[in-house]
């Protein structure tokens, strides 16, 4: 196991490192002079070379990298170009609020989805079994097709507009640094974000879930286990133990699915996090903020892909041996 | 007996139906699948209905008016209502397709073509190549697909063309991981060693025994993009990176009547229904092309 986790953390660190390279190139991607951003347009060439030279975009590029790089590492990307205050103070908050999201439409997606799936995997043969089936397959297909802005919007008017029972956008008056999911006055912002993001994947998960458990219960050991008399609940109990490591890889992705769905979705429900903050990065042609928020996001997203690697090692010795 | 040998084999195989060959195959399963037909069909009227927007549209797509602003369905011929600037959105849906379905496709064939090949490059030759070019690709991979189109196209600038290209380079790494285990998978089978041990050269053996078996994963895989691309094409639009205004697309004109739901609700919300629908039928057909592609599904 030892070695396993070694292994992963050794083919994470490269990944990790092309990932900061990525993001540190998008300020030489945009077009024009980056310095333009700060400037006015009527500063001299000497007033240029000043600021050029602060900023350090004198030195040779992989000086500039290994400069940049040490700063991100210490929670340093300089100054938002629209705000003036400290990037990694912006995207920080952002990120909680994020996370916010994630903490309740990951568990919600696969309670859903799960149940969903091993109810169509073990669903018996016949007309109640085809339509189940079919239902679970349209779901994943309706899932993977629909927009996700689109849905957070259909939300909106629905539950908001339509029938007003929710509000639809923000965080509440308690501002976003006194929320708590604790208070329904609070946790009502909650519902619509975290339904809209948390419906999308469903379908996919109970998709698989169901693959999964029809690959399992198709083994010579459920068999065994049928003759030896066990009831159908304590076989689905097996057969699920079985197929958690094929369905905790689906997690991993879909973790990283929400991460990136907030972003679409965020703006919708004008939710103060990541999502929402790199909109307002793009408008400003914030590049400074845009590199911490998509560095920040790819940094988490390569983490829980280790997590879950890791996880399923521990869970598999069969993935350990490979 | 030699001499009548070659004769015996004619006659057999002239006695027999002409095999119909893969695709064939692959053509008879798909027009015995209805799902597929229908969504194919549909597909087909999408396509047909946007390059002939100016001839099924009712109303100029870029006409405003200050006295038709956000009135809701059929209101004065207007079937589905009116944006925020007075604009027909029937019309505005007709043309929009273009731009969508551009944003949809082109970057799926281009990254098909350029991760196709790179993933046939670096299966065949493996060794450093190989590794060099797959560790590359995973860096781009370890992106939300989402996350580096936004990334991408935002330090870009934005603007429809910007968009596709980093479409385009969210995609080659998805394809070229396709095509790469399928070319190992190939490689070392026995066809290949006997190809090569007759003499065939790299490029022979890439084109004649390689490319025949990459290539129909690497559609399917492709095929299922497309719907993706027109989610995340719309996407990038709604947050303002796409098409510019005023040029009618479908995310466009769902980030701008965002504005508007409290007057109009429900003819804010018909855009993504274009989307919706146009991607559940890409979904689909790619879905039936899956399964007729698989040869070990009879």
């Amino acid at each position: 196991m030892a070695r396993t986790v070694l292994f992963r953390l050794l083919y994470a660190l490269p990944i990790a490192f092309g990932v900061s390279l990525v993001c540190f190139m998008l300020v030489y991607i945009a077009p024009g002079d980056p310095l333009q951003t700060v400037l006015p347009p009527d500063a001299t060439a000497e007033q240029m070379e000043i600021v050029r030279r602060a900023y350090g975009f004198d030195k040779p590029l992989p000086v500039q990298f290994a400069n940049w790089v040490w700063r991100a590492a210490h929670a340093d990307f300089g100054l938002s170009v629209a705000t003036r205050r400290p990037v990694a103070q912006e995207v920080g908050g952002a990120l909680v609020n994020t996370l916010e999201l994630s903490l309740f439409a990951v568990p919600l997606s696969f309670l859903l989805g799960a149940t969903l799936g091993t109810v169509a995997g073990t669903a018996p043969a016949g007309p109640l079994g085809r339509f189940i089936d079919r239902t679970v397959t349209g779901t994943a297909v309706m899932g993977v097709s629909v927009p996700n802005y689109w849905l957070g919007l259909v939300m909106v008017i629905l539950f908001a507009v339509e029938m007003p029972l929710l509000p639809a956008s923000g965080m509440g008056a308690n501002g976003s640094d006194n929320f708590t999911a604790f208070r329904w006055q609070d946790a009502r912002y909650l519902v619509l974000p975290v339904v809209t993001l948390a419906l999308v994947p469903v379908g996919i998960i109970a998709r698989t879930t169901r693959a999964a458990v029809l690959e399992v219960r198709n083994q010579d050991f459920v068999t065994t286990l049928r003759a030896k008399g066990l009831g159908e609940l304590a076989i689905v109990r097996h057969v699920l133990k079985n197929a958690a490591p094929g369905m905790l890889a689906v997690m991993g992705l879909q973790f990283g699915y929400l991460m990136g769905g907030s972003i679409l979705v965020e703006p919708v429900f004008a939710w103060p996090g990541s999502g929402t903050l790199l909109g307002r990065a793009i408008v400003n042609r914030d590049v400074p903020v845009l590199q911490g928020a998509i560095l920040s996001l790819a940094l988490i997203f390569v983490g829980t892909n280790l997590v879950v690697d890791l996880l399923q090692a521990a869970i598999d010795p069969r993935v350990r041996r490979a | 007996m030699l001499a009548t040998l070659p004769l015996a084999a004619g006659a057999v195989a002239a006695a027999l139906p002409p095999r119909p060959g893969y695709w064939g195959t692959v053509g008879a399963k798909l027009r015995r699948d209805p799902v597929t037909v229908v969504f194919a069909l549909l597909v087909i009227a999408i396509v047909l209905s946007a390059i002939a927007a100016p001839l099924l549209s009712p109303f100029d797509p870029y006409k405003e008016s200050v006295l038709l602003r956000l009135k809701p369905f059929g209101f004065r011929g207007h079937l589905l209502g009116t944006d925020e600037l007075g604009r027909d959105i029937l019309a505005r849906i007709l043309y929009g397709g273009r731009s969508s379905l551009l944003t949809g496709v082109v970057p799926v064939l281009i990254a098909g073509f350029i991760g196709g090949s790179l993933g046939v490059v670096a299966g065949y030759a493996g060794g450093w190549v190989g590794t060099l070019i797959m560790r590359l690709m995973d860096v781009f991979y370890a992106f939300p697909s989402v996350l580096l189109a936004v990334a991408i196209s935002g330090a870009m600038g934005g603007g429809m063309l910007n968009g596709m290209l980093a479409l385009t380079l969210v995609f080659i790494p998805a394809v070229c991981r396709v095509a790469e285990t399928a070319t190992t998978q190939v490689r070392n089978l026995d066809f290949v060693e006997a190809a090569r041990a007759t003499g065939a050269g790299h490029l022979m053996i890439v084109r004649h025994h390689l490319l025949g078996n990459v290539l129909a994963p690497v559609l399917v895989y492709a095929s299922s993009l497309v719907s993706v691309s027109i989610l995340l094409a719309s996407g990038l639009s709604f947050l303002g990176l796409g098409v510019r205004p005023p040029t009618p697309d479908w995310g466009l004109m769902l980030s701008t009547l965002r504005q508007s739901i409290y007057v109009q609700p429900l003819v804010c919300a018909v855009p993504g229904i274009a989307i919706f629908v146009t991607s559940i039928c890409f979904n689909l057909v790619s879905d039936g092309l899956r399964s007729a592609m698989d040869v070990r599904l009879k």
